[in-house]
């Protein structure tokens, strides 16, 4: 105890200057901008008494906010798995003309800022909208409705499934297919077994990544998804809808859900890529 | 032929998803034509937005940057007992809703908050006021300089940084003189994606600001509020704007790149 103790007053065996003046500044940075915001999360909703919580515990407006995120970026992380799958296949091993520009443009989702994703996906599927229009012809009504807000988390999510599935396949040898032909395997059976199995870990952690995004998006979403409570209502908005009631009990319950769902996928991403890492360079 | 499905079926998925969203921003700015667009750009609360937007991303990106080079030299200069919980709590703020990395400021500064009314009657204003939105929009900045920098000051090691101490440098030289330059590139991507993030949150900013026009709005609240307004044309620009601010900051990363393929050509 004592010796961890001196170990941390001192940083180590390294010798370098400045050891306690960087965890000086690290130690005030991380405090107040992260430990301090975390401890008021996880004790102001103790401080209004048992009852605020037992209240938030009944709030079924909630629950249906809850199901309506947890629901739709699950959907949008599985609907992104075959298209990532595709435009990593196509990038990789597709020889995919205008490759280059593809390749930037996978990013995109990222670097657009939320709001403006969000009203653009708004407009381009609204009843007026480029894809909206059509789509309503044939009685496929999707913005203002969960379908929307399951495109705009696809929209969102895309690129984490590409970029993790991406590197793996690059180093997936081909060597292991072509031995698969010669040694009498079907077509099918090299792509399950052969070409997707070992994509699996990678798949999992896409699939993970895009869901954590997608429990806790907000600017992409409220614009397209008509946010009428109990169906088609966010629980990130239910946040900030029960803040302007200045029911902080109530806000401060689904912010708790949302942080510790979204912690618990990343840690199953991480389990996965620790379990999988014999296999060589999963994501 | 099956290669050829593989390209169209990945274009089409291209110009679906990715393709279109921008060419709408951009078509319905224009659909009065140029003029009525930058007519737009001249109202004093959207000018204001762009100001607003632009001290909040200078603010974080000087904290952040200072902070997170120094958070980056102790994790990986010295291997102290609690440094993996310090790796795990800086990257924290990526994998929090926007929404819950506004209201947890309130929880502290808001009129219900731990500190709020008493810094209220200090005449200090936080939530609802530019200081809530810079806390909001540093709190989720805060991962971007240190985990590009720790990756590569980890795999430079500490021989240099060693040999300059050996050679009588203290430490603001060591860090200055040889390892930022050494990491410079990645400082430079840090600080990048840094100002792309600060200029677009708007989850986060969305739940401090109060959305006061001209006062507390900053370029992605305003174009919720023209939005909301109808005011289409002026939305689109402003998000047209926006957009070419945060991108441009995000592909400027490459810029390093550029210059080191161009020198191995000229050489």
């Amino acid at each position: 105890m004592k010796q961890t103790f001196l170990t941390f007053l001192r940083g180590g065996e390294s010798a370098l200057p400045g050891y306690r003046l960087s965890l000086a500044a690290t130690l005030v940075w991380t405090g107040f901008f992260i430990i301090l915001p975390l401890c008021a999360l996880a004790i102001r909703p103790w401080q209004d008494g048992m009852g605020a919580v037992v209240g938030a515990l009944h709030d079924t407006r909630m629950f249906a906010a809850l199901w309506t995120s947890f629901s739709c970026a699950a959907m949008a992380a599985l609907f992104n798995i075959p298209l990532g799958l595709i435009l990593a296949w196509a990038l990789v091993r597709g020889e995919l003309p205008g490759r280059r520009f593809a390749d930037a443009l996978i990013d995109l989702p990222l670097a657009l800022p939320t709001a403006v994703s969000g009203i653009t996906l708004a407009t381009l599927y609204g009843p007026q909208g480029w894809l909206g229009a059509p789509l309503a012809k044939l009685g496929i009504v999707v913005a203002y409705s969960r379908p929307g807000i399951v495109l705009a988390l696809m929209f969102v999510g895309l690129p984490f499934v590409v970029r993790t599935v991406e590197p793996v396949l690059k180093n997936l040898p081909r060597d292991l297919e072509e031995a698969a032909v010669l040694l009498g395997a079907r077509p099918w059976q090299v792509v399950i077994r052969v070409v997707l199995a070992p994509l699996v870990p990678a798949l999992i952690t896409g699939f993970g990544l895009a869901f954590a995004r997608g429990v806790g998006e907000y600017g992409s979403v409220i614009f397209i998804a008509g946010n009428q409570p109990f169906r088609s209502e966010i629980a990130p908005l239910l946040v900030v809808v029960r803040l302007q009631e200045f029911d902080y009990p109530g806000a401060t319950a689904i912010a708790l859900v949302l942080l510790l769902t979204s912690l618990a996928a990343l840690a199953l991403v991480g389990l996965v890529r620790r379990k999988f890492s014999a296999w060589g360079d999963a994501a | 032929m099956k290669t050829y499905l593989l390209w169209v079926v990945s274009w089409a998925v291209i110009a679906i998803v990715l393709l279109m969203p921008p060419a709408v921003v951009v078509t319905e700015a224009l659909k009065n034509g140029i003029g009525p667009a930058l007519e737009t750009l001249k109202d004093p609360d959207g000018i204001a937005a762009i100001w607003l937007t632009l001290e909040v991303s200078v603010v974080s990106v000087a904290l952040n940057t200072l902070f997170g080079v120094l958070a980056a030299w102790l994790l990986t200069k010295y291997r102290f007992p609690g440094r993996s919980v310090l790796l795990v709590l800086v990257e924290l703020p990526l994998s929090i809703s926007p929404v819950v990395s506004g209201l947890v400021w309130l929880l502290l500064f808001g009129a219900q908050g731990w500190w709020g009314q008493a810094l209220e009657q200090a005449g200090i204003h936080v939530a609802f006021a530019v200081p809530g939105i810079m806390l909001a929009t540093l709190f989720v900045t805060l991962p971007y300089v240190v985990r590009t920098l720790v990756p590569l000051m980890e795999q430079q090691g500490r021989d240099a940084e060693e040999a300059a101490m050996l050679a009588g440098a203290g430490f603001w030289q060591i860090l200055w003189r040889v390892t930022l330059p050494g990491a410079r590139v990645a400082l430079f991507s840090g600080v990048l994606l840094t100002t792309a993030r600060a200029m677009g949150e708007f989850g986060a900013v969305s739940v401090v600001s109060g959305h006061i026009p001209g006062l507390t709005e900053t370029m992605p609240l305003h174009i919720e509020s023209l939005y909301n307004g109808y005011q289409t044309v002026a939305a689109f620009t402003m998000a047209t704007l926006l957009a070419v601010m945060a991108m441009s900051a995000v592909l400027l990363r490459s810029v390093p790149e550029w210059i080191t393929r161009w020198r191995e050509k000229q050489a």
